[in-house]
């Protein structure tokens, strides 16, 4: 990502942004309620357009390819993008064909097993409570295999086993070789898995810390810096 | 990318998505119901006004079918994407690796045939309130709904889709919708009318071929811009 700027009319929500992520690596998207954070998850998912400066992946932007680069992104945003009229297992088998993924229902019954909904598999989603949606669609986003993960608040609503099961697939996709990108605001629950975290501040890239203890005070700190941004 | 994934063609991503909003709406049932109660109220209120005696008013039941389906459609579409917009699917849809306008190709088909479920109701009643003749050509009179119902849906699904996140949706989709939707509620209008005449045949096929002129300009226009409109 190359001096990404994003403007809504006058507002400026975010600022000559750059950064670069390679393979295999975790990254904390983190800042204060409207640095940029959901914006730049947008424009990384290739549902927004920059007004100025280029995301590339790999070798190309999304513009180029649109259908080759959304092929290989999986996100789950803030809103959980599955369908409360549908089944557990009709969301999934939907979105896994809507991916192309040929055949879908061993991939949909393994994936409703990783969210522990293998008993609710056939109920609608309207249903389900905050938890079990938001592990639904955590599976609905990682069906296709995606090379580029980007999570949006993703542990909201998970109680303590399911935070732990998500930071073990964190992990594992992390070691399978996937970007993962995670905004949230629970540093204490983040910091053990992350490579990195860039600190975004009234839409400027303000800090880059690495992962690891400690992680919460030295945010605070970088936020704390005037004129901190990065490049 | 693994083996086992295969982006679908444009007519599989079309008819995934016009699969998955008919199963939605046969489980809630929610837009039928609400768009078909409009029309056929619609229809009554008309019924009222232009039939004394037992006699309606002269070329009246037309532009009263077509007023149903346009006023009924405009609920239809309006309920449709607020359905998308209350659980952010649309993103989820736009995010998918399909090509995005057969997205909007298997939204338009979805709404098309809800509103020919509704057409079914309403023609009939619209025929026997107003003593229409229009079942007696039964193909003509399929040709116009089709066509017709085409031309608005074509207009109406990329307007819905756009509008989806604007505060004033509810309001702006008529407004941007019905001054260009005119030609076809005109065509649609002139051509059922043409039904009920002895010598009509002639008028109707003209009017059905300027609503297949309608309909390939709007389907083009609007598979063609619709990617670039869904993209922030």
């Amino acid at each position: 990502m190359r001096d990404v700027s994003r403007h809504f009319g006058r507002r400026r929500a975010l600022a000559r942004v750059s950064f670069e992520c390679g393979a295999g690596r975790l990254f904390a998207l983190l800042g204060p309620n409207g640095a940029g954070k959901s914006t730049l998850l947008s424009i990384l998912a290739t549902l927004s357009a920059p007004s100025s400066g280029e995301v590339r992946y790999g070798a190309v932007t999304a513009r180029e390819a649109g259908r080759a680069v959304r092929a290989r992104i999986g996100l789950l945003g803030h809103d959980l993008y599955v369908y409360p009229e549908l089944t557990a297992r009709e969301n999934l088998r939907f979105f896994g064909q809507l991916a192309g993924v040929r055949d879908p229902e061993p991939r949909v019954s393994a994936a409703l097993a990783r969210a522990g909904l293998t008993e609710r598999g056939d109920d609608l989603v309207g249903r389900f409570s905050r938890g079990m949606r938001q592990r639904l669609a955590l599976e609905r986003a990682l069906l296709h295999e995606p090379r580029l993960v980007l999570l949006d608040e993703p542990f909201t609503g998970l109680d303590d086993g399911s935070t732990r099961a998500l930071l073990d697939r964190l992990d594992g996709l992390r070691r399978e070789g996937t970007i993962v990108i995670v905004t949230t605001h629970d540093l204490d629950v983040i910091e053990p898995v992350i490579d990195e975290a860039l600190v975004l501040r009234e839409g400027r890239l303000w800090a880059v810390e690495a992962g690891g203890p400690g992680l919460r005070a030295r945010y605070r700190a970088a936020l704390s810096r005037e004129g901190g941004h990065v490049g | 990318m693994s083996a086992e994934i295969a982006r679908p063609g444009f007519f599989r991503t079309a008819w995934l998505v016009t699969r998955k909003d008919l199963t939605v709406e046969l489980r809630s049932r929610e837009i039928v119901y609400t768009t078909l109660f409009f029309a056929v109220s619609c229809v009554l209120v008309f019924a009222f006004g232009f039939v004394k005696d037992g006699r309606p008013v002269d070329d009246v039941s037309a532009a009263i079918l077509w007023i149903a389906i346009a006023f009924s459609g405009t609920l239809a579409l309006g309920r449709t994407f607020e359905r998308e917009r209350a659980s952010e699917t649309l993103q989820a849809l736009m995010l998918a690796p399909a090509d995005r306008p057969a997205i909007y190709a298997g939204k338009l088909l979805g709404i098309v045939l809800l509103l020919g479920a509704v057409e079914l109701v309403v023609v009939p009643l619209v025929a026997l309130l107003f003593q229409a003749p229009y079942l007696a050509r039964p193909l003509p009179l399929v040709a116009l709904l089709v066509t017709g119902t085409l031309g608005f849906a074509a207009v109406g699904t990329l307007f819905a889709a756009m509008l989806v996140r604007a505060r004033s949706r509810d309001v702006l989709l008529p407004v941007l919708l019905y001054p260009i939707t005119i030609p076809v509620i005109i065509a649609g209008v002139r051509g059922t009318a043409a039904l009920a005449e002895p010598d009509g045949a002639a008028i109707v096929r003209a009017w059905i071929s300027m609503l297949v002129f309608f309909d390939v300009v709007f389907v083009t226009l609007a598979l063609w811009t619709f990617e670039a409109v869904m993209t922030e």
